[in-house]
């Protein structure tokens, strides 16, 4: 009733206003009426009805206070006027709305990344229904795993298709790279392997035509796909689907049988498929390559937790009956002993967010920091503002308004101040997170993310800009209002001195502000120069000049046993090519991420060693050098006896004798790798193998021709050294697409790729750096507000000082003095806060301790510096001022 | 137990004055306080027009614009049912408040 009165009223406030006024004319006039019937004149009867009245404006003000009318309309006059003071200081209001929609705006943006890593469910029927299975604690590295989600071998997803009671339908997918096009103009897309269960499970509905259903699972023969809305629109020219649209897919001419809509992207967040296709299950499936990944949605009552006992009920039958053979004991062992669980799937799989989450958290904080900083800058701002406004709210104080008024208007300003910043700050966050994404793009791979305001990023803005309003706003408007009127309008706009704790709070803010800088400042620097040690460090061997070459042969339908002579055959072939310095086959491209080990036994040690099947040429085309021993010659062929050259790291590991020069190494038997016996001929020194952040790793070489024939594809990597990198890749197609026409081919640049692996570390250095610098700029500004300041608000006493004999040197030193206490305290609480700050962020630094004592020694010289700069320009002025200007003016 | 006694007080006086006269400006107000405590009394304006305005929007008093017997146009002000609800309360409230207070002046 109250609220709807108000509203009603709204707009009428002039109306109610005048009526207020009309009523204490009256009151008065009748108060005079009664005067002059008591005889006094018409003058005395006024004076004395006005003294008894006391001041009409006075009591106008209190009358309007309890009109509840007033409550909105005041509101509506309090923003009036609140606009009004910005135009009148549009510096001021465009500093603070910049800086708060930067804030904000930097804050939104890596939020929502966040969101949209982490927070935002797949486009699908109900996802938190979705639930997907893996091992419990990971297969260990046991055989071979396809790709980072897949943890499914075919046989265990054949069990699980059979046994699902917590699931009303249960599907298999894994992303496998496709080529599209006939050979000589194919192109790679991203495939997206699906079990006929996948669509209807998700709930995805055909866009055009028809999805794939369970009957497309059975045949063994790509010859359905179905197309994504984007690669239906950009590359099929989004011409309608019928039952004649066709495509070449792997060399083979396949039907396409529909559309998805445009919001499924796939299962991975940060990824997304063109073309679809179904599953096939071969005859005889391979038992140790997990393929798939498998989810499935849960049946209304059953619980996650419900399925998860379920499966790992279900786990030692299923693993025992889907047991590798061509293992060892202890290898099947650890294989049956595998259980499964359920885990919810709802956000679907995603590399970005397992590689970055941790990167963004500490992106969040610092400009959840830096912010901070803006705050209390701005609450710095706030409050010489209103302290220079002193006299007006003294007055108005004086004329009657009451307290909660001039807080509800000073609020008002703040609270405007926020609402602009943060809606130009959702705008700004767009664009930002845009570009942070297309910074984690790499020449080989895009990221494709969906990053949109939605309620949560919303939300989140919303808070961050109450919490900035109340931090930088309540404050200032408290103190102004706690002012005596009348000390305050005797004292002009100068303020009294002795009342010195009216500064204990901006002294505590420039504190708080150097502490937290501190803090950004020393996470910038370790950010900073553990990007600079990745980035730097030596690997072990050569880096640049090499191109990397996939070739694929499976085309050329080669026999098994002639696989090992046709590699040897192409690097030969690349070797002899003009320009091209070397050339060496391995199995694995070191710091490519991918790693191949055997489980070897030497005497009574045993444990897993890194295995590399490369070419004699390996360590000259990689310039590593031979420690001791030989390396591999032409002469080490599969018929003679098995050689292997280790590294360091394996020698400490698993050699016991003086020399390993001629120990014996057992490797353990696995399919399609029986059980060798090798001897060691050399030693290399350690080298870098997957990653450049991982410990060193025992790795042991072996010639490319004593790989197991049995374990050949037909597909392999070549290392190319040459000065021309770019000249590689065209003389090698130019030859291959004539020799072996049909040949798969790709090229990337070996340094390139490894500087790629590092786009998530640069990216923290480069962003923190510049936060970093941010913050210390803000501090600068913000002490030397303050320092100016209080240099205005004594400069009456200062003047006073100098008249009686000052020197200025001392009065510089007073200020710098005040200047450098601040610093002091707020280094000690800074160095404090960012050891805290650094144990949690130990693991992401490369080659440091996060209380390493250089960083923070460069950072707290840097804050003093900059803030001893800040302080000078007002001790500066301060020893400038004329003591005859200030004293006229007291 | 009475809180807010002072502005209590000043509700009280108002409620019972205007269910006495049933309908009255704020002069008149003023005037009959004035008048039944024998000048003991006086109600400043400065307080009166809030509480007037106060008790207006808690729906205790109702107001309309009339002319006065001298010819000045006056708001006047009368009871509602809330009102005469609340003055009830408060005459028993103060009952206590006076009861509480002359016990303490009596203990010597």
């Amino acid at each position: 009733m109250g609220l709807l009165r108000r509203i009603v009223t709204l707009g009428r406030r002039t109306r109610m206003e005048r009526e207020n006024e009309a009523e204490l004319r009256e009151h008065m006039q009748m108060c005079i009426d009664d005067n002059v019937a008591t005889g006094m004149s018409r003058e005395v009867a006024e004076r004395e009805a006005r003294l008894r009245f006391g001041s009409p404006v006075a009591a106008r003000e209190r009358v309007s206070e309890e009109d509840a009318a007033l409550g909105i309309e005041s509101l509506w006059r309090d923003v009036r006027m609140a606009l009004r003071g910005f135009a009148k200081s549009p510096g001021f209001s465009i500093v603070v709305v910049a800086t708060l929609a930067l804030g904000i705006g930097a804050n939104t943006a890596i939020f929502e990344l966040l969101d949209a890593l982490r927070l935002r469910t797949l486009p699908v029927v109900r996802p938190n229904e979705l639930a997907e299975l893996r091992i419990v604690g990971g297969n260990h590295g046991f055989g071979i795993s396809d790709g980072m989600f897949m943890n499914f071998t075919i046989p265990m997803w054949q069990e699980v298709k059979d046994h699902h009671d917590p699931f009303s339908g249960v599907f298999a997918w894994r992303m496998n790279d496709l080529l599209v096009g006939t050979p000589s103009e194919s192109r790679r897309v991203n495939g997206l392997e699906v079990s006929g269960g996948f669509f209807s499970t998700l709930g995805v509905t055909p866009w055009q035509g028809r999805l794939i259903e369970a009957q497309d699972d059975s045949i063994c023969q790509l010859t359905k796909v179905v197309a994504s809305y984007g690669f239906w629109k950009s590359q099929m020219g989004g011409v309608p689907i019928t039952a004649n649209t066709t495509m070449v897919v792997e060399g083979k001419t396949v039907q396409v049988l529909g559309v998805t809509p445009p919001s499924f992207f796939g299962m991975e967040v940060g990824n997304h498929f063109d073309l679809a296709y179904p599953t096939c299950t071969p005859p005889k499936p391979r038992r140790e390559i997990f393929v798939y990944s498998v989810m499935g949605r849960l049946k209304p009552g059953w619980s996650m937790k419900q399925a998860f006992d379920y499966f790992n009920a279900l786990s030692p039958g299923l693993f025992e009956k889907t047991a590798p053979s061509g293992y060892s004991a202890d290898s099947v062992k650890t294989f049956t002993s595998f259980r499964l669980g359920a885990y919810p799937a709802g956000a679907g799989v995603s590399y970005l967010r397992e590689a970055y989450s941790s990167s963004l958290n500490y992106l969040l904080a610092i400009t959840g920091l830096v912010l901070l900083i803006a705050c209390a800058n701005l609450a710095n701002l706030m409050l010489a503002r209103s302290s220079r406004k002193q006299r007006e709210m003294a007055i108005r104080m004086a004329l009657g308004a009451t307290r909660t008024r001039i807080l509800r208007q000073m609020l008002m300003e703040s609270a405007l101040l926020a609402l602009f910043g943060s809606g130009l700050g959702v705008a700004l966050a767009q664009p930002l997170s845009r570009a942070l994404v297309a910074s984690l793009d790499t020449s080989r791979s895009s990221i494709h993310l969906v990053v949109a305001a939605d309620w949560r990023v919303v939300l989140f803005a919303a808070a961050v800009g109450a919490a900035t309003c109340i931090l930088c706003g309540t404050v200032p408007a408290l103190r102004s209002t706690k002012a005596d009127p009348v000390s305050s309008i005797r004292s002009g706009e100068r303020g009294v001195m002795g009342n010195r704790e009216r500064f204990w709070m901006q002294r505590m803010m420039v504190v708080t502000q150097v502490g937290v800088s501190m803090v950004l400042l020393v996470g910038a620097l370790l950010f900073v120069r553990s990007y600079r040690n990745l980035a730097t460090l030596n690997p072990g061997f050569r880096e640049s000049g090499i191109v990397v070459g996939y070739f694929g042969f499976g085309g050329l339908h080669l026999k098994q046993e002639n696989l090992t002579a046709f590699k040897r055959q192409l690097v030969d072939d690349v070797r002899t090519l003009p320009g091209i310095e070397n050339a060496t086959a391995t199995n694995n491209t070191p710091l490519g991420g991918g790693s191949w080990s055997h489980t070897i036994d030497m005497g009574a040690l045993s444990g897993p060693s890194r295995f590399t099947y490369v070419s004699p040429t390996y360590f000259a085309t990689l310039g590593i050098p031979i420690l001791t021993g030989r390396g591999f010659t032409d002469e080490d062929r599969s018929d003679t006896p098995l050689v292997l050259i280790v590294n360091q790291k394996f020698i400490r590991q698993f050699v016991r004798s003086p020399s390993p020069i001629g120990q014996h190494v057992h490797v353990r038997p696995e399919p399609d790798y029986p059980e060798r016996i090798y001897e060691i001929v050399g030693t290399i020194p350690d080298t870098k193998y997957s990653d450049l952040r991982e410990e060193q790793q025992a790795m042991a070489f072996v010639p490319a021709d004593q790989k197991p024939a049995t374990s050949e594809r037909p597909g392999m990597a070549m290392m190319i050294a040459s000065r021309d990198a770019a000249g590689v890749e065209r003389t090698v197609r130019q030859l291959f697409d004539q020799r072996h026409p049909g040949m798969n081919m790709q090229f990337f640049d070996f340094e390139q790729g490894i500087r790629d692996n590092l786009v998530g570390d640069r990216l923290m250095a480069m962003l923190s750096g510049a936060f970093g610098v941010l913050a210390a700029l803000l501090v600068v500004v913000g002490l030397y507000g303050v320092l100016s300041y209080f240099l205005a608000q004594r400069k009456g006493e200062i003047g006073i000082r100098i008249a009686l004999g000052a020197s200025r040197g001392r009065v510089i030193g007073d200020l710098l003095r005040d200047a450098g206490k601040m610093l002091i305290i707020g280094l000690a609480f800074g160095s404090v806060l960012a050891l805290l700050a650094g144990r949690q962020a130990s693991t992401m630094v490369f080659g440091l301790k996060p209380w390493d004592p250089v960083t923070l020694i460069a950072a707290a010289t840097l804050l003093a510096v900059v803030t001893t700069v800040a302080s000078l320009i007002p001790a500066l002025k301060a020893a400038r001022v004329n003591p005859v200007d200030s004293l006229r003016t007291e | 137990m009475a809180k807010n006694d002072l502005q209590g007080a000043l509700d009280l006086l108002i409620l019972k004055t205007l269910s006495q006269l049933s309908s009255m400006h704020g002069y008149g107000i003023v005037n009959h306080i004035r008048r039944v405590s024998d000048e003991l009394l006086i109600v400043e304006e400065g307080s009166l027009y809030p509480a007037l305005h106060r008790m207006e929007q808690n729906g205790w008093v109702r107001s309309n614009w009339a002319i006065t017997d001298y010819g000045r146009k006056a708001k006047w002000y009368s009871l509602t049912r809330a009102g005469r609800e609340q003055l009830a309360a408060r005459e028993k409230n103060w009952e206590q408040v006076v009861k509480g207070v002359a016990a303490i002046l009596r203990f010597a």
